[in-house]
């Protein structure tokens, strides 16, 4: 569903934030990147999400072409940043429906699958608020239902549940499994990465450092003495 | 076409839900109308003072439209929306256009208030100076997007809240530049305002086919193509 290959990414003031991404993951895979801060997990994202250009390296998502058709790998993606992308005043639902109609739909079809979408996370109800309205976890529950709104078959995360509380947390990891879909998602928590995630990628310094299971990348030791040790550094 | 036209419902249908805001971004060229223009009407006319504020008006509102791309990506509305197949320039088109909307419905205000307390222009040369308007908020409300989204956050309010002054007081906004020594007149002829704003006072004076008008017309265009071309480019930009 997603095959990448020597993705790299130098900024304009020399900073090698991606030094060469190699990356699989299968329909229906929850795959987690998992390392350090300014490791290069949310760059690596946003190139796939056709945020930001990659400066060399190729990548198909759902069939398309990163490169020469971003439009096309814009329709089967959902994106949730890291600060995510719900505005603070005004009523959710006219945001959803202005997103769910740039993908096409029309405004009946719009109203009856942000209907469902909100179902299923449960926030029906809520579409009357503005966001600044929401706590921390409902207000990521409706970054996700923006992502989800157009039925794509990636999910791009990126750390879904930073600053969240630990039922709010445990309830976004139940309502992601749900989902059955193919999902990309980048997270410092090592019991989220073991709780959520059938994959993990190790990610430091731009590169792959390690690749496997949580029970594989852990053998005998904890998640978190093996991901010290691979990516080299307290965390 | 479908993406602008729903990126301009969506915000107009904001603006209009902040009624007071299109009021007040409006106030300060109605301030001049009414405690400044009584003065101005002693030695000038009316046909002269209100194309200057609309101009002033302009630049205070379609100029500062970037606070609202400042706010949108802030609050990552605008990276969520950039993850949309929506078009890039449908994605500028549809605020600007909005902006331009907002600054149609404040200059008619503007004229409003200035026919109650003394403005006697014609119709038709009102309307003229309206399509003006148009165009010019389309180029100004592009320009002020393109320089929020190049500008550091901290630096746009200031920066922009400074550079208003200077083009206001060039273009001849307050008192007409044939007022002006030769060396500021001379000065004043970078201003892409000056002639529109010349454009507009020969309109609401009645005449229409003249030079000055067919500069005016003509300045406005070429600085809408090259605002807009600025503007697509800056919001494309980085995408993959």
């Amino acid at each position: 569903m997603i095959d990448v290959s020597g993705l790299t990414k130098t900024f304009r003031n020399g900073v090698e934030a991606v030094r060469g991404v190699d990356l699989t993951v299968a329909p229906g895979e929850i795959v987690g990147f998992l390392g350090p801060n300014g490791a290069g997990k949310t760059t690596t994202m946003r190139m796939l999400a056709t945020l930001l250009r990659p400066s060399s390296g190729s990548a198909t998502i759902a069939g398309h072409d990163l490169r020469s058709d971003p439009r096309g790998v814009r329709r089967s993606i959902g994106y949730v940043s890291q600060s995510g992308g719900v505005n603070p005043v005004n009523p959710l639902g006219d945001e959803l429906e202005l997103q769910a109609m740039l993908y096409g739909m029309s405004r009946a079809e719009a109203r009856s699958r942000i209907a469902d979408v909100l179902a299923t996370l449960e926030l029906t109800g809520l579409e009357g608020m503005p966001g600044g309205a929401l706590s921390g976890g409902l207000r990521r529950r409706f970054d996700i239902a923006f992502g989800l709104l157009h039925r794509p078959s990636v999910l791009f995360l990126d750390e879904p549940t930073t600053g969240l509380d630990p039922q709010s947390r445990a309830a976004l990891w139940e309502h992601i499994r749900s989902l059955g879909l193919t999902v990309l998602l980048s997270t410092h928590y090592l019991e989220e990465a073991e709780a959520l995630c059938d994959r993990l990628l190790v990610i430091d310094g731009g590169r792959i450092a390690a690749e496997g299971t949580p029970a594989q990348l852990k053998g005998e030791r904890t998640l978190n003495e093996a991901f010290l040790e691979i990516a080299g550094r307290p965390a | 076409m479908r993406d602008t036209w729903l990126i301009f419902r969506h915000h107009t249908r904001i603006t209009l839900r902040n009624k007071f805001a299109i009021l007040i971004t409006a106030a300060q060229p109605l301030f001049f109308l009414v405690l400044f223009g009584p003065i101005f009407a002693t030695f000038g006319s009316w046909e002269t003072l209100v194309p200057g504020l609309i101009i002033q008006l302009g630049l205070l509102s379609a100029g500062m439209a970037g606070f609202g791309v400042v706010f949108d990506w802030r609050s990552g509305v605008l990276e969520r929306l950039r993850v949309t197949p929506a078009g890039r320039l449908p994605l500028l088109l549809g605020r600007v256009l909005n902006n331009t909307f907002t600054l149609v419905v404040q200059t008619v205000l503007l004229v409003a208030v200035a026919y109650l307390i003394g403005l006697r222009a014609p119709l038709l040369g009102v309307l003229g100076a309206m399509a003006l308007v148009v165009v010019l908020g389309v180029s100004l409300a592009a320009l002020s997007h393109a320089a929020a989204m190049r500008l550091n956050e901290h630096l746009f309010a200031p920066v922009m809240m400074t550079a208003v002054w200077p083009l206001m007081l060039l273009s001849g906004t307050f008192l007409p530049m044939s007022m002006a020594p030769q060396w500021l007149s001379t000065l004043s002829y970078v201003s892409p305002f000056r002639y529109v704003l010349e454009a507009m006072r020969e309109l609401f004076a009645g005449t229409y086919a003249s030079g000055v008008v067919a500069v005016g017309v003509l300045v406005v265009a070429l600085f809408a193509a090259i605002s807009l071309t600025v503007g697509t480019r800056v919001f494309s930009r980085d995408n993959a």
